[in-house]
């Protein structure tokens, strides 16, 4: 056996004869296989599972805004690229930004603002400005759920100074555990992103004196654009 | 690092006369606890949560052969390795042995407790590897070679100047006349010097809060957003983590989480929470190209199935040392090791051995506190007192501390002699401090009477009183009396 074989066999031994038992036989294991395949859910606190869909919408931003996220309420989706580039002026910021190349965000009338100049990629270190969708919300704690592919790098998320989310109405859930559900939903398969990022306002440290500044390593700003707020939940 | 938890005594007295640690304690002190308790009221579930989150860790860890099993082959399916790892020694050489496998120079980390558990940094340092600590907290603390003083603020015990010391020193390269004298600044300052950093890197470390069994994830959770650039942009994400940080699904993992941060610092979700499984995947922008899990035991599982299994529950949340009287004034580095307040003074004994970490077991006023808490529910006084009974059989405790111990005994468990030695040691006390009320200085007291007085007592033992009051109330009731029901 080699040494990193036995070193596993070891620590699985060693486990086993603390629990003064041997290796779980199929009778012992097959509850544990199926709570892992069936996932239940624990306790889940009333605060957002007990809303209807605007009232989970409302929280999202009071709670987002507690965290020092903005949030700009956009009733028609063709108003989304005033809304970032208006927001951009307002913070005294370039118009000009590093946009994630996922087709959802195709939806947006960019060429109504020529203005903007907007580059499909990943982020890099130099870029001030990101745009990202989300794939979910969470009300109960004000938090994003962003996922990664090919259309949507991590860096996004993470490198600009200021990170700019696209978000749905119909995106917004109530708990944490409704985002893993339309998650499963998404990818059937179990072929999970690689990266799922839930983000509750920018980036910040106490590490000095306790006193909370704002972008430690990743944004200063959070704002997020929320599209179509009185619009009713999809089926996605 | 080499554990100096054995000197305790001396360190702690080192800590309490220490003026600048004491103003920086107090930031803490009046920080954390009330921020936990505004986020706690505000939660109705947060008692109901804490039994579930008890409920899910207790089940994982009867079966932690099963999930840990689990977890590997969910790992490998998304295309990461697992290395298992028995000791200290056998996780800085796997870690060594993959930076060794593109040449790495340099390493970025994420805050990890577990990595300062196993001196990682020195032994990369050693080999030629130079790992740099991103984590404003973590990096401020390598700066002035220290260890973390707390478990999730580890410059916690430092005041803004010594910061600004510590970059004036190591940020050469900029205008020794820049100001630096504000959080803001240093904060800004430590932004710009590790983001060049984070680019030049060859390979990310991270900790992990929890690793999922169901879906191979491993999870860290972090404010300041470090933790995700140190495993996003390297070649190679290493997640180190000991192996009971394993939860069975994503929906277990989100009722611990709901705990975590509102015990930590208050907060309702910490900042940023991030899932990761496996490396970038066919067609990512960005992601690391390997993705590494180095599974530790150091002396986990010979704490399971003791009286010390709960310790195992631990999320690492702070709460039982931003409430502790003892940690409150002594602060971390007392405690001479990684873990400090309550929960290092029951994991480090476990760890270390009760021989090194004895002393930390009278580390506390058993006010129980910790206890009252700890979002796992942790039974920490119970577990130091088990300790401390180890240590007595082990003979480690003081002979002096012993024989008194044996004398006490002797006396208690003979109720009669008992009641009349105390009886007559009151009233000789009570006779010979009648005049002042207290005693300065008395033979073989010294320890309490150095900084304090002692009353004298006045009239009988609370003994009598006790046998006294009871029998006007229930003429019929037992004579046993709690000493000797105690010594039964």
């Amino acid at each position: 056996m080699s040494e990193a074989a036995s070193a596993r066999a070891q620590i699985l031994a060693g486990i086993r004869a603390a629990l003064k038992r041997g290796p779980l036989g199929e009778a012992a294991s097959a509850p544990l296989a199926a709570r892992l395949a069936q996932h239940p859910r624990n306790l889940i606190p009333a605060r957002a599972a007990s809303l209807d869909h605007a009232g989970r919408v409302d929280l999202f931003v009071g709670m987002a805004e507690e965290v020092q996220t903005t949030v700009d309420r956009v009733a028609d989706p063709k108003d989304v690229p005033a809304a970032v580039a208006e927001y951009l002026t307002g913070q005294n910021l370039p118009a000009e930004l590093v946009m994630a190349p996922d087709p959802a965000l195709d939806a947006y009338p960019w060429a109504d603002r020529p203005m903007l100049r907007i580059r499909r990629d990943r982020a890099q270190d130099a870029d001030a400005v990101s745009v990202t969708p989300a794939f979910a919300a969470i009300a109960e704690t004000g938090t994003l759920m962003l996922t990664s592919d090919p259309t949507r790098p991590t860096t996004l998320n993470l490198l600009p100074d200021t990170h700019i989310v696209v978000l749905r109405a119909d995106q917004v859930v109530g708990p944490y555990e409704e985002a893993w559900t339309r998650l499963r939903t998404a990818y059937p398969n179990g072929d999970w992103p690689r990266t799922i990022n839930f983000i509750t306002g920018p980036s910040r440290t106490g590490d000095i004196e306790q006193r909370i500044q704002l972008g430690a390593h990743g944004p200063r700003r959070l704002h997020i654009v929320l599209v179509g707020a009185a619009a009713a939940p999809s089926a996605a | 690092m080499q554990p100096t938890s054995h000197a305790f005594k001396a360190n702690a007295r080192q800590a309490l006369d220490d003026g600048v640690l004491r103003r920086a304690l107090d930031n803490m002190r009046g920080g954390f606890p009330a921020k936990r308790l505004a986020a706690v009221n505000r939660l109705p579930e947060f008692e109901a949560l804490r039994d579930a989150g008890k409920t899910i860790k207790d089940h994982v860890l009867e079966n932690l052969d099963f999930y840990l099993e689990a977890f590997e082959r969910n790992v490998v399916a998304r295309g990461g390795v697992v290395h298992w790892c028995r000791t200290a020694q056998e996780a800085r050489d796997t870690i060594l042995g993959i930076c060794r496998t593109v040449d790495a120079k340099t390493v970025t980390k994420g805050k990890s407790m577990v990595a300062e558990e196993i001196a990682l940094n020195d032994y990369l340092e050693a080999n030629g590897v130079e790992p740099i600590e991103t984590d404003l907290g973590e990096y401020i603390i390598q700066l002035r070679h220290e260890p973390p003083s707390h478990i999730i603020a580890p410059a916690i015990h430092l005041l803004k100047e010594h910061v600004e010391t510590a970059f004036r020193a190591a940020h050469t390269q900029l205008d020794p006349n820049r100001p630096l004298s504000e959080p803001r600044q240093l904060t800004d300052e430590a932004r710009a010097i590790l983001r060049a950093k984070f680019q030049s890197a060859d390979v990310g470390i991270t900790g992990a809060n929890f690793l999922i069994a169901e879906t191979g994830s491993t999870v860290i959770v972090t404010n300041e957003g470090n933790g995700d650039l140190t495993q996003t942009l390297p070649k190679i994400h290493i997640v180190l983590a000991s192996l009971e940080k394993i939860v069975p699904t994503l929906e277990d993992a989100s009722t611990i989480l709901r705990l975590l941060a509102r015990s930590a610092t208050g907060q309702e979700f910490s900042t940023y929470t991030t899932f990761s499984a496996g490396p970038r995947r066919p067609g990512d922008l960005d992601g690391p190209g390997e993705f590494h899990v180095v599974l530790l035991d150091n002396g986990r599982t010979a704490m399971l199935g003791t009286e010390f299994q709960d310790m195992l529950r631990c999320i690492r949340c702070s709460a039982c040392m931003n409430h502790c009287p003892v940690y409150g004034a002594v602060g971390g580095h007392a405690y001479g090791w990684v873990y400090p307040g309550p929960m290092g003074s029951v994991l480090t004994p476990g760890l270390l051995g009760v021989a090194e970490a004895g002393h930390l077991l009278n580390a506390s006023t058993f006010c129980g506190k910790c206890e009252s808490v700890c979002p796992m529910k942790i039974p920490l006084p119970k577990m130091m007192r088990h300790w401390r009974e180890r240590e007595f059989e082990a003979k480690l405790s003081p002979s002096a501390f012993r024989s008194g111990l044996k004398l006490w005994a002797f006396f208690a468990k003979r109720p009669a002699l008992y009641r009349a030695a105390t009886g007559l040691a009151t009233r000789l006390l009570g006779g010979l401090g009648r005049g002042a009320g207290r005693f300065r200085s008395l033979p073989l007291a010294g320890g309490w009477t150095s900084v304090r007085d002692l009353p004298a007592p006045e009239g009988r033992s609370f003994q009598s009183l006790w046998a006294a009051q009871r029998a006007t109330r229930r003429p019929h009731a037992t004579t046993l009396s709690p000493v000797s029901r105690a010594a039964q």
